[in-house]
């Protein structure tokens, strides 16, 4: 046992993620010390942390190392996707600030959380362990328990973060245990390792076999409740629907980034030579289609019954879910694995942009004790708002993938990633679905220009939210009218190089 | 020597108890309880494994995870208190606000 060196450490690499979680805890303690009516200080400078991390992001966006012993990697991947979070995070910072406020639910410790969370999608982004996997994972969801409920003494709030908490620690069991059994067959926990075991393993067969098919079957379950994917999706509508709005908007965003990132790591990275049998495909491939064709269904089609805006944008964030998945699968394919990642970077960005631009509409009609999120309540809101409800309609718009808007570059990457690895009935069910789609999404436009009514004041459009919306609606038009920016921002992504033998 | 898959055995009858634990227990505590049961199969099954590889990296991972378990359950038991005081009450199926 040798003493590890700074060269072993490689702490500049990790520099992005760790400056974040330093910062988000001197915040805590600069919170403490800050006057009672100064405390919107500590919301801008969680801000300002956030700008701080983005701008080692940047200096370190070309690496291509590890650091940690071998447990973090530092590369465009990971680059790319705390770049998608560390926006998310600023965009909810923007949609919170009068939120909190007026909800009478402000309070220092919501920032620190925040930033927490984002940390932990970071830290998940750059894991190349599984130990690190895990711990990011609960730095990513604990400080979401705690947000989901932080709307004090309101039931909806409380009983959001209980389903949430309880769920979510369920899940986390799964993971152990999943990483327990891979670990037995393999031996390690890091993922370059048992990349390195699996192919000799998936030949001999045996007990090892086994351990190694059950582990990485529980993997798949836990980062499949993290992302909220059919048939993991129970807590989803009403962990959404009770928690504060914005708390929704980075939960249905910061989560998903995280999630797909540690799956398409532990998946495409680690396990891309996990064959059982004759056949030459991972078996997990066929496990993570069906999944994602189940989600795009069921997501799509009870989306179509709500009655409550939340609820709706929930079943929605469901079946996005799916799309992604449907580039997981693609990865399956060794020739796809790179395009596929990519695909899903872009759809997660896309998505990032479209759904924070939503959530940020539905706290604007948001009344002070929560109601007002039904879609009739946005009855009328092109007469009372013309601007947010055009703003709505073109979020709208994207989430149902019409050209011009990001939603459809998303989609378009996707789907071309599935059939060039020849998914072709994911692709046509995924078509279909985004169909269905169109009716619910459409009904939110019918219902803002066409129906008769009073009109929403909106009085939660503040001029934060009014920030956080047009920034999301400059991100949603830009990568839906310049495309070729999706495929420059992503042309250094590479996912399997990190791992090649 | 007791072999590896014995414990890996008892694990995942552990495992199995917790899981239904959480599924069919009613009380909050309970279920908190049950997924603590879960995570300390998972490490029962680390340290069996670290043992037959002769590998810290195993127990390693154990302590991660009781370390975190912790952490989960204050924030757990926090969000329980909160609601007890607004519904004086535990019980997972009384929590229904939102359906549909």
């Amino acid at each position: 046992m040798t003493v590890p060196s700074w060269t072993d450490l490689n702490l500049g690499a990790t520099l992005p993620a760790v400056m974040l979680a330093i910062g988000t805890t001197l915040l805590l303690l600069v919170d403490v010390f800050l006057p009672k009516e100064r405390r919107n200080l500590t919301a801008w400078l969680a801000m300002g942390g956030l700008v701080v991390s983005f701008v080692l992001t940047l200096a370190t966006f070309n690496q291509q190392t590890t650091a940690l012993m071998d447990m973090f990697i530092g590369d465009t991947f990971s680059s790319f996707m705390n770049m998608i979070v560390l926006v998310a995070a600023a965009l909810t910072i923007l949609i919170s600030i009068d939120y909190m406020n007026r909800t009478g639910s402000a309070r220092g410790e919501f920032w620190s959380l925040l930033l927490l969370s984002t940390a932990g999608v970071m830290f998940m982004s750059s894991a190349n362990d599984l130990v690190v996997i895990f711990v990011a994972l609960e730095l990513l969801s604990i400080p979401l328990y705690v947000m989901a409920a932080f709307r004090s003494n309101n039931a909806k709030s409380e009983e959001s973060g209980m389903k949430y908490f309880v769920l979510g620690a369920f899940a986390s069991a799964f993971f152990v245990y999943g990483a327990a059994l891979v670990f037995g067959a393999t031996g390690t926990t890091n993922l370059t390792e048992i990349f390195a075991a699996v192919s000799s393993i998936s030949a001999e067969g045996g007990a090892s076999l086994a351990y190694l098919l059950v582990g990485a079957g529980l993997i798949v379950v836990a980062l499949g409740f993290k992302v909220a994917v059919v048939p993991f999706h129970m807590w989803t509508p009403d962990v959404y629907e009770g928690a504060p709005t914005p708390v929704t908007a980075f939960m249905s965003v910061g989560a998903k980034i995280g999630g797909f990132a540690a799956l398409l790591r532990v998946l495409v990275s680690a396990l891309p030579t996990l064959t059982a049998g004759q056949a030459p495909d991972p078996v997990w491939m066929n496990t993570v289609m069906i999944i994602s064709g189940l989600t795009m269904i069921v997501g799509n089609f009870v989306a179509v019954s709500q009655t409550n805006l939340k609820r709706m944008l929930a079943y929605s964030s469901i079946a996005h879910a799916g799309y992604i998945l449907m580039a997981v699968a693609a990865a399956a394919d060794p020739a796809q694995a790179d395009a596929a990642a990519k695909a899903a970077l872009v759809y997660l960005l896309s998505y990032t942009f479209t759904n924070l631009g939503a959530f940020a509409v539905v706290a604007a009609v948001e009344k002070n004790d929560g109601t007002g999120t039904d879609i009739t309540d946005l009855t009328g809101l092109a007469r009372s708002r013309p601007i947010l409800a055009a703003m709505m309609a073109v979020f709208m718009l994207s989430l149902t993938g019409i050209p011009l808007t990001a939603g459809f570059t998303g989609k378009w990457f996707i789907f071309q990633s599935s059939i060039d690895a020849g998914l072709f009935p994911l692709a046509i069910v995924g078509v279909l679905t985004s169909v269905v789609s169109a009716y619910y999404y459409v009904r939110i436009i019918v219902t803002m220009y066409l129906l008769d009514g009073a009109g929403d004041p909106a009085q939660g459009a503040t001029r934060a939210v009014n920030l956080a919306l047009y920034i999301s609606l400059a991100g949603t038009l830009v990568l839906g009218l310049f495309p070729i920016l999706a495929t420059n921002l992503t042309q250094a992504v590479t996912l399997v190089a990190s791992v090649a033998p | 020597m007791v072999p590896t898959e014995a414990f890996v055995i008892l694990s995942m009858v552990l495992f199995a108890m917790g899981t239904l634990g959480v599924l069919l227990r009613r009380n909050a505590i309970i279920v908190f309880m049950s997924v603590e049961l879960m995570l300390n199969s998972a490490n029962l099954a680390l340290v069996a494994f670290s043992r037959q590889w002769q590998n810290a990296d195993g127990q390693l991972f154990t302590f991660f995870v009781m370390t975190v378990a912790a952490a989960e359950v204050a924030v757990g038991l926090a969000i329980m208190v909160a609601i007890f005081r607004t519904k004086q009450s535990i019980n997972i199926d009384e929590l229904h606000l939102m359906e549909g």
